[in-house]
């Protein structure tokens, strides 16, 4: 089902990056770098994501020149057990809290909510965050982060940062102008270390009900984006949409995991990026200028989770899938 | 799309590992580990004029706490990622495996981190280290009392 917006508007974003992602091609378009090491300054892993995420939260209302009065509802999520790094720095703020979980879905799913709060006249601001770490995901998912555990070319690597979106009913650049809620994927997939083929039926289901829904063509958009399939998952993406939809997508399909960094170079990121802050830092930083400037008109963002529980993967369960999208217009 | 055709697609799209590589690295790292281990217990033999075993004690000592220190200084991992099986095999991959989880619970405190997590991956090789030395026990009475 397509959830239409009449009255959404993207107010503004802030993208704060770590250290791997500071060296990555899309470095110019962050807010604020920790070029230093992956602490940002703080005591743990866990402590560092959740000043990430802080420091994307007051970025965005010093940028807006807004106090958090002014926002009626923060919607956040990340990847750590009980959503710490959303919860604990949405804490100075002191605004109404939802907090979400889909992976990283998650930046989609929250601007998919905010967005019918307003649409809905419910609220009139909403701030839409999500972050996540590389080390504090490797802690809780994997192995402990100095353990040099080899790892296959199919590998994504979690990307650090914290972003956030502001959503209004206030006219701006940029329009929200439709979206798409993802349903429960599940393709047998078992395999942490591939998380691209676990995300692309998802992202295949998703795009394919949306293109039938609206009865639009890839060629219609600027560009389309998934969040993270990384390079394999990509193709893969490819391959199904091609087989089982018979949509060819083209040279204006790209995914984020594989644009946020220098796949040659950066060799230990693998196949890409991932992580709920991966798309997002793509999105708000690089395309979402490139939607104010004009340059690209429409575009759709398709967020791909993998709903990862090395519980459920050590009991033989498989790995489930979700992939929420939405619509971004620019409106001059 | 069948989960069956789905699977010969992902496999399409999965780049082969390079076995016969990541063996010979690992031949080539493991060799290069035990020969250390030999120069060291002949150093220890000669320096310290202690007998074959003990001197194979110091050998295993020292190669643990270089493989922790190492660890601790942050490049370990950078190069079992790289060596692969010719790191993790010897004592070195056992060092490594308890001071990395050591290093990633220390801020948990020393109880409910360090604690109750340094064992986290080691555990496993242990508990069927001790189980499968006691089962080769076994054999090797049974043999002894003429079985």
């Amino acid at each position: 089902m397509i959830l239409h917006f009449h009255n959404v508007y993207v107010g503004g974003t802030s993208t704060i990056a770590g250290p791997y992602e500071a060296k990555g091609p899309l470095r110019t378009t962050f807010d604020k770098k920790y070029q230093k090491d992956l602490y940002c300054g703080e005591k743990s892993f866990e402590q560092a994501e959740v000043k990430l995420l802080e420091d994307s939260l007051k970025i965005l209302l010093k940028k807006l020149k807004k106090e958090p009065r002014d926002i009626d509802l923060v919607i956040s999520g990340d990847l750590l057990n009980q959503i710490t790094s959303s919860t604990y720095s949405a804490l100075q703020l002191h605004s109404p809290f939802l907090g979400i979980y889909t992976a990283c879905a998650t930046s989609v799913e929250g601007i998919l909510i905010g967005s019918t709060f307003i649409d809905a006249k419910k609220i009139h601001t909403c701030i839409a965050a999500t972050s996540s770490h590389n080390m504090s995901s490797e802690k809780q998912f994997r192995n402990p982060t100095e353990y040099g555990a080899p790892k296959p070319a199919t590998a994504t690597f979690t990307a650090t940062g914290g972003a956030s979106i502001f959503l209004t009913d206030q006219k701006s650049k940029v329009k929200v102008v439709n979206g798409m809620i993802g349903t429960m994927i599940n393709y047998d997939q078992k395999d942490p270390f591939h998380m691209g083929a676990v995300m692309a039926p998802a992202a295949a289901d998703t795009l394919s009900k949306y293109f039938r829904d609206t009865k639009t063509k890839p060629e219609d958009y600027d560009l389309i984006l998934t969040g993270d399939l990384g390079l394999y998952g990509k193709e893969i993406l490819r391959d199904l949409m091609r087989i089982d939809h018979q949509i060819i997508l083209g040279d204006n399909y790209n995914d984020c995991g594989v644009m946020l960094y220098d796949l040659k170079k950066q060799k230990e990121v693998n196949a890409g990026g991932s992580g709920p802050v991966c798309s997002a830092l793509v999105n708000y930083g690089m395309i979402m200028k490139k939607l104010n400037e004009g340059t690209y008109h429409r575009v759709l963002l398709i967020a791909t989770g993998a709903l990862f529980s090395p519980t459920f993967v050590y009991q033989k369960k498989p790995i489930l899938s979700i992939a929420n999208l939405v619509c971004l217009e620019a409106t001059e | 799309m069948e989960k069956k055709r789905y699977e010969k697609l992902v496999v399409q799209y999965t780049p082969k590992v390079p076995w016969v590589k990541n063996a010979i690295v690992a031949f080539l790292v493991g060799g290069a580990i035990g020969l250390l281990g030999e120069i060291l217990l002949r150093f220890y033999v000669q320096a310290l004029e202690v007998s074959r075993a003990d001197a194979s004690v110091y050998m295993i000592v020292t190669l643990i706490f270089f493989a922790s220190l190492f660890t601790a200084l942050g490049f370990f991992d950078k190069l079992v990622s790289k060596a692969k099986c010719g790191l993790i095999i010897p004592i070195t991959g056992f060092a490594h495996s308890m001071t990395s989880a050591a290093i990633d619970y220390k801020k948990e405190g020393p109880i409910y981190g360090v604690g109750s997590n340094i064992f986290k991956l080691a555990g496993s090789v242990i508990l069927y280290g001790v189980v499968a030395a006691w089962f080769f026990g076994l054999i090797r009475y049974l043999i002894e009392v003429g079985l």
